[in-house]
């Protein structure tokens, strides 16, 4: 869902590097609290293998790949603050190295990906744990169903940016319906690679799973 | 089954490299949903050509490279380098300075 220059008009991208920037700083802020010498490198390297699976476009439909954003995957491993900006650089390696996102659709592109899908996911998250049991199984359902929501919310993210500055005059209502109904396709793909990975750093390593509670860890071998 | 630190680091890293270096030849080619959307709605006429299209590793490609495999290969290693360089240092950089054990 990298944005390239030109589908949306230059004082809306500059509206949203201006709010990415803020979003960004308010990250960093909270990253600073929360990363210790332990879980910092897992923050870099979770950009690492975020910046992997991205190439690893899937097919979805006749015609249409997807490929994981990586969100939810980074906001269950290292928290909501370290996922954003372990998204931002991501995006910014993709855009100056690789030409793959517009250079002034950036901020639109931060905005969605690196701000939207990460806090959505992390809201669904949040919730779901407060009403599941408490177990690494129902984690993970709590993983899938956080990223399965964080693609769409991405999506809407653009069409929301689509509807303040198109440089086109298609029916915002119209791309609004093809963005969600597409991206919960390429959604169910987020959410099994996110489930899937989270899976195994919990069977490996729970103790560096952001959103595995570590008091559950000493209950269940107790138990 | 709990595995090391650097074990559990450096495996992680292998993935990655895995990923990106070889299995990334076999990724779909097709238009990502965005790009699918802007085509069948009708505005993929307002995107305009990267400022950067030029550049070397442009589309996770290695210029100048025939092979497609090692071009795109080669192109995701160095993006898994890149990103490691720059994450790690980043988050390292910024975060608390005192470990927690020692407080």
């Amino acid at each position: 869902m990298h944005i390239p220059d030109g589908f949306i008009d230059l004082p809306t991208s500059v509206a949203f590097v201006a709010a990415s920037t803020v979003a960004v700083a308010g990250a960093v802020k909270g990253a600073r609290k929360q990363l210790s010498e332990q879980s910092a490198p897992l923050a870099g390297l979770t950009a690492v293998f975020i910046f992997a699976v991205q190439m690893l476009n899937f097919p979805v439909a006749a015609g249409t790949s997807g490929h994981l954003i990586g969100a939810a995957l980074a906001m269950v491993l290292v928290g909501p603050y370290a996922a954003t900006l372990a998204l931002v650089v991501v995006l910014i390696i993709q855009a100056f190295l690789f030409a793959d996102g517009g250079l002034t659709a950036l901020g639109l592109s931060v905005f969605n990906m690196a701000v939207i899908s990460v806090w959505v996911s992390f809201a669904v998250f949040v919730v779901l744990k407060k009403i599941l049991p408490k177990s690494k199984t129902w984690v993970v359902v709590a993983t899938f169903i956080a990223a399965l929501v964080s693609v769409p919310a991405a999506a809407i993210g653009f069409v929301i940016q689509y509807a303040i500055g198109a440089n086109a005059t298609f029916s915002v209502t119209t791309v609004l319906n093809a963005m969600v109904g597409t991206h919960i396709l390429i959604g169910i793909g987020e959410a099994i690679i996110t489930a899937l990975t989270v899976s195994a750093v919990l069977a490996s390593r729970s103790d560096l799973v952001f959103g595995w509670d570590k008091k559950n860890s000493t209950l269940e071998i107790r138990a | 089954m709990k595995i090391s630190n650097r074990k559990f680091f450096a495996s992680a890293i292998l993935v990655s490299a895995l990923l990106a270096g070889g299995v990334s030849f076999y990724a779909s080619s097709s238009p990502d949903g965005l790009e699918k959307v802007a085509e069948d709605v009708g505005f993929i006429e307002t995107a305009k050509d990267h400022t950067l299209s030029d550049f070397t590793l442009a589309d996770y490609g290695v210029s100048g490279l025939e092979n497609a495999r090692l071009s795109v290969g080669l192109a995701g290693l160095i993006g898994v380098v890149a990103t490691a360089v720059i994450a790690v240092g980043f988050f390292t950089l910024i975060r608390k300075k005192a470990p927690i054990k020692n407080q």
